[in-house]
């Protein structure tokens, strides 16, 4: 009966996941989803603690109840400028419990093979499981164990650095140690001969030396990514999380593990195909770190940057009917959205028409410039995605570009020879006039050069993207 | 070293090429300046002025050519003026090198650089001295203001009680930087303003003023990039074309400005005299091209004349010099910015580098030689457009195209399953029963995953990450039902993995409820 009922509870638990995330398609959805994603989550663990294998559930409330708290605490008092740094962190806590649920499985494997027959028809639960499989079965447990622990291990690593190098604690250039992809071949064919072992052996050590090359791995893959491809990078470590939790839930025989987990899984991979397609760039390539190289001489970029003051920048807007913002990850180095909102409201108030345009791989994380627009009370019916405005820059007054540089660089159009050539771009140069603010006159993330600061009707606002808004903010009123 | 202005000595000219502003900056790169008494009279910059603005100010133009190692000027040095100069000096100013060869020749006999204004060449570093562009630019203002002046009704419609008054209907000819200027001067007092230029590519600057851009319709349209960004001269058949045109629009049209220069050439002539007699009474016709010739039959130069039905032909070649103020402010500025590139160290001391496009474009005379004229410049002007061809599709064949994406959708479709059931049919033959049916729901929930979330949001893609981040704690389940069975070790993995995906499960719910709550329509 009580076994019943807990697959009964997982069933449930499973479609209000899929209604939560399937929830997601709008903003006003989105705020129902939630609920039904935590009604799931507390049915879950509730039919778990009450179901079969479970004991010392006093010690389980206790745990997850602390664990609550400081994951509250955490969620309240996180800046949206880190909430990149968050989710990276955040991952590698799922790697983590993945790989110790891998562990735990190993364990009691090897406690109930040891038992005779009698042991092992007195036992309960996952044991209870274990007990009745055969040769075959024993086999391939070992193998799903051995996936779990394997991508658990490299979500684990692979999260931590991508956490450091959000939070700026890693240096986010693209580093490599000596060898290179070499490396990364090497530790995963000693996992794959580890698991062959493991397969024939059961032992524990072809376990844990598994696990070491996995978190080499993990390590080694992100540090070899450039900060610019953190978007693809967190997707990436989403979806693995996902897998990993499939993988255990099928080593322990949980069909509610592996439904979660394939969910997360997919839509991580997804994320991850859909900001690969808006850099235009595979897959493999961002996996394997840096730009493909350019296959001749890149155009030389002709002219001079013009500056402009805040005097300048008033007097266009003062005149200017429509005006497209395009943020990037600068705005949000510089925590400056609050002055793009109020400078909006303040536009908006004399009658002018202003609208964002939000680039897929703005930022470090997808979605991140809505997120933190959002913060500052943009209303979101006026941020727009790159194909609903990219039509409209020609009948554009005023483009103002905050702290983005490769996302609005023409050479991904006009020359075939740039890294970035064929990867989709705001093309703001077609406005009437550009205004792009900006720390100084360095390079993007990408290092390359960027024509549109050079162009006629390019003028170059410089300074910290907010103290330049707030000159902004005293002369418009 | 001493920079100097002399006055201007041909009569109309109010311009003066050192204003006092301009002389503070000169300062600043190291110079000190000197003006004779009166040069900015015209142009209301008092000797008093230029004094409190630290420019020595001298009675007499041969002290002033005495005084200066650096010459300003606005027109081209002419008769007298020439004396004055000396070896060694520097002469900026307009020159029209192509125009004045036997100034050329005695420049070069005295030993002077001259480097000519007119001469920069049009790159976009250049841009800030091109002094072409700027005079251009106040002389198609002034255009509309001296129609506007002599026009006898207003330039907007309005409907008064009074009466109805129509709108001025404006026809501007040559969209330079001039025909721009009087584009956007015409447009902002209300009339209803065409434009025609034979470079195609200038309609959408055209447009972009506000104007409506006279498409003419013919085969061999010229490449303005190809010429430096300047009109060439047009063929036979496209000047029958344009006149008729022309011809056409001549009975509504209430203003003509005409602004068509080919660098080097007379001025074509576009409005005939058939078109100005076709002109209703009270019409205006300005034609800034006056100084060469005219680009209408019935200029002349400096007057105004009114014709026998009533049209008035402007002629004036000053109307730069009726706004000296102005233009003296825009052309001495560019003069700064010339100097500003002649001296690299903001020492005070020019050097003439040839190695330079823009200073080697502009110099004409250089160590007693004649430097004109120029080599090409290294890099082009303008990036040359490749004229798009669109291929208009029949809708048969767009129908066709759309069935053949069909087909190819359904074979790529058809395809994929058959893999995945090939593969899922072998998995299914080695692997026992327990698991297959465990696999099953795997891909099955693969399968939903794929569905559900390329419905989901761009704008909630942070969202989206969070959520499923706290749902992949799921992975609870797996310690919650280990914790109780088994050893120490056991437990305390256990307790560690339930303990952090209990941080997980409570972080990532929040967040997303906070971020969530954050979303707001206006």
């Amino acid at each position: 009966m009580e076994f019943g009922f807990t697959s009964a509870a997982y069933v449930v638990a499973a479609i209000l996941f899929i209604l939560s995330l399937g929830g997601l398609s709008g903003q006003e959805s989105a705020k129902r989803a939630v609920w039904y994603g935590i009604a799931g989550m507390a049915l879950a663990v509730f039919a778990t603690l009450i179901g079969p294998g479970s004991g010392f559930w006093i010690l389980s409330v206790v745990l997850v109840a602390a664990g609550g708290v400081i994951g509250w605490q955490l969620a309240t008092r996180v800046q949206m400028t880190q909430m990149p740094e968050l989710v990276a962190a955040m991952h590698s806590l799922v790697g983590l419990a993945a790989v110790f649920v891998g562990y735990i499985a190993h364990i009691e494997l090897g406690r109930v093979m040891a038992m005779d027959e009698v042991g092992r028809a007195a036992l309960e639960g996952f044991a209870a499981l274990l007990a009745k499989k055969d040769g075959v079965e024993i086999g391939i447990l070992r193998v799903e164990l051995f996936l779990g622990v394997f991508v658990g291990a490299i979500t684990f690593t692979g999260s931590v650095i991508a956490y450091g190098k959000l939070a700026g604690k890693v240096d986010t250039a693209a580093v490599k140690l000596p060898g290179g992809h070499m490396l990364n071949a090497g530790a995963a064919a000693l996992s794959a001969l580890c698991l062959i072992w493991y397969f024939n052996s059961g032992g524990f050590f072809p376990l844990f030396l598994m696990t070491l090359a996995a978190l080499f791995i993990g390590y080694h893959l992100i540090m070899g990514i450039g900060g610019a491809d953190m978007p693809v990078v967190v997707s990436m470590l989403n979806s693995y999380s996902g897998w990993a939790a499939a993988a255990i839930g099928f080593s322990l025989g949980n069909d509610l593990l592996i439904v979660v987990g394939a969910l997360v899984g997919s839509s991580g991979a997804i994320l991850s195909y859909i900001m690969c397609k808006a850099m235009n760039r595979s897959f493999i390539s961002v996996i394997l770190g840096g730009f493909g190289g350019p296959a001749g001489e890149q155009m030389a970029v002709e002219g001079e940057q013009i500056a402009i003051d805040a005097d300048g920048v008033t007097t266009a807007l003062e005149e200017a009917d429509s005006v497209i913002i395009i943020p990037g990850y600068g705005m949000a180095v510089a925590q400056a959205q609050q002055n793009v909102a109020e400078l909006t409201r303040r536009l908006r108030a004399k009658g002018k028409d202003v609208r964002f345009a939000i680039h897929p791989v703005a930022g470090r994380l997808p979605g991140h410039m809505n997120v933190l627009l959002a913060e500052a009370k943009v209303p979101y019916d006026i941020v727009l995605e790159m194909d609903e405005i990219n039509e409209d820059f020609p009948n554009t007054d005023v483009a103002i570009v905050i702290g983005s540089n490769d996302i609005v660089n023409p050479a991904a159009q006009d020359d075939p020879n740039s890294p970035i050539a064929g990867m989709p771009v705001l093309e703001c140069w077609k406005a009437k006039q550009v205004f792009v603010s900006k720390r100084g006159q360095g390079t993007g993330y990408s290092g390359i050069e960027n024509p549109l600061f050079y162009k006629d009707n390019t003028r170059m606002f410089y300074g910290d993207a907010k103290a330049s808004l707030d000159s902004l903010l005293q002369k418009i009123s | 070293m001493k920079i100097g202005a002399p006055k201007e000595v041909f009569d109309s000219e109010a311009r003066v090429a050192l204003t006092p502003q301009s002389a503070e900056q000169l300062q600043k790169l190291g110079y000190e300046c000197v003006v004779q008494s009166g040069a900015g009279d015209k142009a209301r910059f008092s000797d008093q002025v230029y004094r409190e603005a630290g420019v020595e100010v001298v009675d007499s133009a041969e002290a002033l050519y005495a005084a200066s190692d650096i010459v300003l000027k606005v027109r081209a040095p002419e008769g007298g003026e020439l004396d004055h100069f000396r070896r060694g000096q520097i002469l900026v100013s307009f020159i029209w090198p192509a125009q004045n060869e036997a100034l050329l020749e005695t420049l070069k006999e005295k030993g002077v650089t001259a480097i000519a204004m007119d001469m920069v060449p049009r790159i976009s570093r250049a841009q800030k001295m091109d002094a072409l562009s700027s005079m251009a630019n106040i002389g198609g203002y002034r255009a509309v203001v001296e129609a506007s002046n002599n026009f006898g009704r207003f330039f907007t419609g309005q409907v008064t009680a009074a009466g109805k008054v129509p709108p001025a209907k404006i026809l501007v000819i040559g969209a330079g930087v001039a025909g721009l200027a009087a584009i956007g001067a015409a447009q902002s007092m209300g009339a209803i303003v065409r434009a025609f230029d034979v470079r195609p590519e200038v309609a959408e600057q055209i447009e972009s003023m506000g104007a409506e851009f006279l498409f003419l319709d013919f085969e061999d349209s010229q490449d303005g990039a190809a010429t430096g960004g300047y009109a060439a001269p047009s063929s036979p058949e496209f000047r029958e074309k344009q006149l008729a045109l022309f011809r056409e629009q001549a009975p509504e049209i209430d203003i003509v400005i005409t602004t068509a220069l080919i660098p080097g050439r007379d001025a074509p002539k576009l409005w005939l005299k058939d078109m100005v007699e076709a002109m209703k009474p009270g019409s205006i016709v300005v034609d800034l091209a006056a100084e060469r010739g005219g680009n209408c039959d019935m200029t002349v130069m400096d007057q105004m004349i009114e014709t026998e039905n009533g049209v008035r032909v402007i002629g004036y070649t000053d109307l730069v010099s009726r706004m000296a103020t102005q233009s003296s402010t825009l052309y001495s500025t560019n003069l700064r910015h010339m100097m500003t590139d002649l001296t690299p160290e903001k020492d005070g001391v020019p050097v003439v580098n040839m190695e330079d496009d823009v200073i080697r474009g502009a110099t004409v005379t250089h160590e007693g030689e004649i430097t004109f004229p120029p080599p090409p410049p290294k890099v082009a002007a303008i990036a040359k457009v490749e004229p798009k061809k669109v291929v208009q599709k029949t809708p048969e064949e767009l129908a066709a195209e759309e069935v053949e994406a069909f087909k190819a959708q359904t074979r790529n479709q058809v395809t994929l399953i058959a893999i995945g059931a090939a593969l899922l049919l072998s998995v299914g033959l080695v692997a026992p029963a327990s698991f297959m049916q465990h696999f099953i729901v795997f891909v099955l929930a693969v399968f939903v995953g794929f569905q559900v979330i390329w419905g989901v949001a761009h704008s909630l893609h942070t969202p989206l990450m969070a959520v499923t981040n706290a749902i992949s704690s799921i992975i609870i389940l797996g310690a919650l039902t280990q914790i109780g069975s088994g050893s120490f070790l056991v437990i305390l993995l256990a307790a560690l993995a339930v303990f952090m995906t209990g941080i997980n499960i409570f972080g990532g719910f929040l967040v997303t409820r906070r971020m969530l709550a954050m979303f707001q329509k206006s």
